[in-house]
């Protein structure tokens, strides 16, 4: 038998949009030994998880493999009937979605779902293979093993899912696993957590796997070799440590060069200056449940402050407190040191002009049915009173500030440009009214590396121009060394520890600060295990985060 | 569950308040219309003191305000009042009204106890079809038998009531003599006689709402197969019959109890067609009859009864909704 377990040769697959057939693939080849795991990376578009459903010789409605061979342990997938396929699926071939809360069943309890395919392909039965799903919680570290499948999918968190989902797969021990970026929807330090874990039981079972993901930090930790995908085609492959040390293309080049953009630190503010916003002892609360407990920061002419944390640490709360949207139950926010109106309906024309916000996708918040021309317009005419000529001369001298040719992107519609050209169209929407502060929500969370720093680039610039403050909310840290200048921290509503850039980034830190940073996968390939020696598998994410 | 206990205790509130809105309208809208009880049983012939002593029996001269709070007092504690039309004029002239009267409780009792068997029997049978014809369409969407389902469930829809009834009653009564064509049910009667009475008319009306019932379960079901947890079943290699009975269907239970409820609803108040075709003594006959005599006691009633019926039935449907959605059933 030979060692070979996957080999995909030429794979090329077409979608369909608009009744025509676009090719999305353009020939990919695969190799796959037992227990080898091949990190598939690329930006959004690359096909990165098209190629590893037509591993499984899945595509999705819409698509169709126009070419190539898809074999798998000697079967040929692409032309196997759909029950010699289904035969394979779930018992020799798993698979592990993006966001497990989305591909758990919410109508059935996680055991149960576990079970299905141990008992449907009749490899287990279905009180053997429960039993084994209970030691595959407790050998994932999920809190709770023998109680925890009990509960439905929404009474677990996101992290948790993740790994029984994980479990899942293993439930047949399959030869093959296709992770399909799997942790790109966690906190930092709830993703170590499920890295270890997936690594661990990869290891222990010998499973061969493909692990699809846009962080080249993380695949470094968990490939053996690593291939590349530009828009559909192969740019290169080569082993995990050669690939980091010796990339050969250009397109490498510029993925593992992008992390370099850093504005250098400014001094600190003199202490008597008046800063442009003032959050003051703020707490709030959605309805009984409390949010935000006596939060206070300040935010100085032409700085940006970065407010990290993780998902529920307060950080877009703060933001609706700032602009009015929820106003708080204790505290006040200063505008130049004069405090306003705590709901946003009381607020002037002028104090709404100041502080203005660009949001997490762009997607939903520019109106598909309006063309840039009058989305940038309504801000100009709304504040700036501007109409006619002035008005469209205004807008295409927004246009051009944010880098795209006005006579070209006027009457464009938003759905026909790119996610990073949509996110330039919000700056310039912020931009028309002419704050002097602006709230910045995961502006680049959903962009991919390269265009993200692109959209960093022009922030800076502009607050170089015009001598904005920005207030940059953001759980990448990355994001945050490369562009602020201060940093608060937030934890469960709290402000853990504020300062500047540099002083964050030396240590001594607050413990928080220091789990966080000590959480963000390095691009070295050694970083985990040595964090795992270091600390000890019960001392990272959310089990050390629990233990403060 | 306390919650749901309380949004219980909520709509049963609502819908008593929708009630006493009903009442207030109907008894509006009958007083709205020419002519009363005694002109429309004493004809065009009757001289003014007859109509005005029936009047005065029934109690027709008073104030309509006056008429209407004496009646909602009865009907609240249960007493829907007498029928005119089935009134013994005869013996209560010169004597105190009330003796030989018949109430319209007795009256009603009967037909209303027919009209929820036939609906029984309807939804027994159009039910499980529905939803099986739903959940076949779904796994073989877009194939012959998705089409041919569909257009016959819409013609079956699209023709009027009697048109259906007598279809069946050529194939199944008069062609191929198996059933009955006349369900006339009276008591004493045993239930295989009653079930078997009433299986045409329950044939009739099933046709009607086969369609909207098995093209919701159709379209809710087809709507989440896009969902992740759906292309996670077809990657655990199961078949696409397990992908749709056990995955999907049960996330799309809140749209197709809506509609079923709606359509039972239909069932007890809206057969009048059928009924007469039948000769099916239901409460929907008993209702147009009393509307034509003016038999005012009868027709607020069995108003009140559709509007029960209706808000009962949505009722049931909200609860099973909330039932069927584990995040409700299994808080955090």
């Amino acid at each position: 038998m030979s060692e070979q377990l996957l080999k995909v040769r030429g794979l090329k697959i077409e979608g369909r949009s608009d009744e025509t057939w676009n090719q999305i693939v353009n020939g990919v080849d695969l190799d796959l030994k037992k227990g080898e795991v091949l990190g598939l990376i690329g930006e959004s578009g690359a096909g990165k998880s098209t190629v590893g459903l037509a591993s499984m010789g899945f595509t999705r409605d819409g698509c169709r493999i126009s070419d190539g061979t898809v074999e798998f342990d000697g079967i040929d997938l692409v032309n196997a009937s759909a029950a010699v396929k289904r035969d394979l699926l779930g018992k020799r071939i798993a698979y592990v979605a993006q966001s497990a809360a989305a591909s758990f069943n919410p109508a059935h309890r996680l055991i149960d779902q576990h079970t299905e395919a141990p008992v449907q392909h009749k490899v287990l039965g279905k009180a053997e293979s429960e039993a084994d799903g209970v030691e595959l919680y407790r050998k994932l570290r999920l809190p709770n093993p023998e109680e925890i499948g009990f509960r439905y999918p929404h009474q677990v968190s996101g992290g948790q899912l993740q790994r029984a989902m994980t479990a899942m797969a293993m439930a047949c021990r399959p030869d093959l696993i296709i992770f399909d970026e799997p942790t790109t929807a966690l906190d930092v330090t709830t993703q170590i957590e499920v890295l270890a874990s997936i690594r661990e039981i990869v290891e222990e079972f010998d499973t061969a796997a493909i692990y699809i993901t846009h962080d080249l930090a993380v695949v470094a930790q968990m490939a053996d070799k690593i291939k590349v995908l530009l828009k559909g085609d192969e740019v290169e492959e080569a082993e995990t440590r050669k690939m980091l040390s010796d990339p050969q293309e250009d397109y490498t080049k510029s993925l593992w060069a992008v992390r370099s953009f850093k504005r250098p630190q400014k001094p600190a503010v003199h202490t008597s200056a008046t800063p442009v916003i003032s959050v003051q002892n703020v707490t709030a609360a959605y309805g009984k449940i409390p949010v935000l407990h006596d939060v206070s920061f300040d935010i100085h002419e032409g700085r940006t402050v970065a407010v990290v944390g993780e998902s529920g640490s307060g950080k877009s709360t703060t933001a609706r407190c700032i602009t009015g949207l929820l106003p708080p139950k204790q505290g006040h926010v200063e505008f130049d040191g004069e405090a306003l109106p705590l709901d946003y309906r009381k607020r002037s024309k002028m104090q709404l002009r100041q502080a203005q916000m660009i949001y997490q996708m762009a997607d939903t918040a520019l109106n598909p049915r309006k063309t840039i021309g009058e989305l940038i317009g309504r801000p100009v005419q709304f504040y700036m009173g501007l109409t006619g000529a002035e008005k469209r001369k205004r807008v295409e001298y927004l246009l051009e500030e944010i880098e795209l040719e006005p006579s070209q992107y006027y009457n464009r519609l938003p759905s026909e440009l790119s996610g990073g050209q949509k996110q330039r169209i919000g700056i310039a929407r912020a931009l028309a009214a002419e704050p002097k502060f602006i709230i910045c929500d995961e502006v680049t969370s959903a962009l991919d590396q390269l265009v993200a720093e692109g959209i960093l680039k022009l922030l800076a610039k502009l607050q170089d121009e015009l001598n904005l403050s920005y207030m940059f909310i953001t759980h990448d840290l990355a994001t945050v060394k490369s562009i602020a200048d201060e940093v608060v921290v937030m934890k469960d509503g709290r402000v853990v520890e504020q300062g500047l850039k540099n002083d964050m980034f030396t240590p001594p830190h607050h413990p928080y600060t220091d789990l966080l940073l000590s959480s963000v996968p390095e691009m070295d390939p050694d970083w985990l295990t040595n964090l795992l020696n270091e600390r000890g598998v019960d001392n990272i994410g959310d089990a050390a985060v629990d233990k403060m | 569950m306390a919650s749901i206990l309380k949004i219980i205790a909520q709509r049963l509130a609502l819908g008593v308040l929708t009630l006493f809105v009903v009442s207030v309208v109907i008894f509006t809208a009958v007083n709205l219309l020419p002519g009363d009880f005694a002109q429309a049983i004493l004809g065009q012939g009757a001289t003014e003191e007859a109509v005005n002593a029936i009047r005065k029996d029934l109690g027709l001269d008073q104030h309509p305000v006056s008429r209407y709070l004496s009646w909602l007092g009865g009907a609240v504690q249960g007493d829907l009042g007498n029928s005119f039309a089935q009134a013994n004029f005869a013996s209560f002239v010169g004597s105190d009204a009330g003796s030989g009267m018949a109430s319209v409780a007795a009256q009603i009792g009967p037909r209303f106890e027919n009209t929820m068997f036939l609906a029984g029997v309807t939804a027994l049978i159009a039910v499980p079809i529905s939803i099986t014809l739903g959940v076949l369409a779904a796994l073989y969407r877009n194939s012959i038998f998705d089409r041919a389902t569909n257009i016959l469930t819409l013609s079956s829809i699209s023709s009027p009531e009697f048109f259906l009834a007598y279809i069946l009653i050529l194939f199944l009564a008069v062609l191929n003599p198996m059933l009955p064509s006349l369900s006339n049910i009276y008591d004493g009667m045993s239930f295989g006689e009653r079930f078997e009475k009433t299986l045409l008319p329950a044939l009739t009306l099933t046709l009607v709402v086969t369609a909207h019932m098995m093209r919701m379960t159709r379209a809710a079901i087809i709507n989440l197969l896009a969902s992740p947890y759906i292309e996670m079943a077809r990657l655990k290699g199961l078949s696409p019959m397990r992908v749709i009975v056990k995955h999907a269907l049960p996330n799309a239970l809140a749209p197709i109890i809506n509609v079923i409820a709606l359509n039972l609803a239909y069932l007890i108040t809206g057969v009048v067609v059928v009924e007469v075709v039948f000769v099916y003594p239901g409460i929907g006959q008993l209702f147009v009859d009393s509307v034509k005599i003016r038999d005012i006691p009868v027709v607020q009633a069995c108003c009140l009864i559709f509007a029960a019926a209706y808000i009962l039935l949505n009722l049931t449907a909200d609860i099973l909704s909330i039932l069927s959605n584990p995040r409700l059933r299994h808080p955090k």
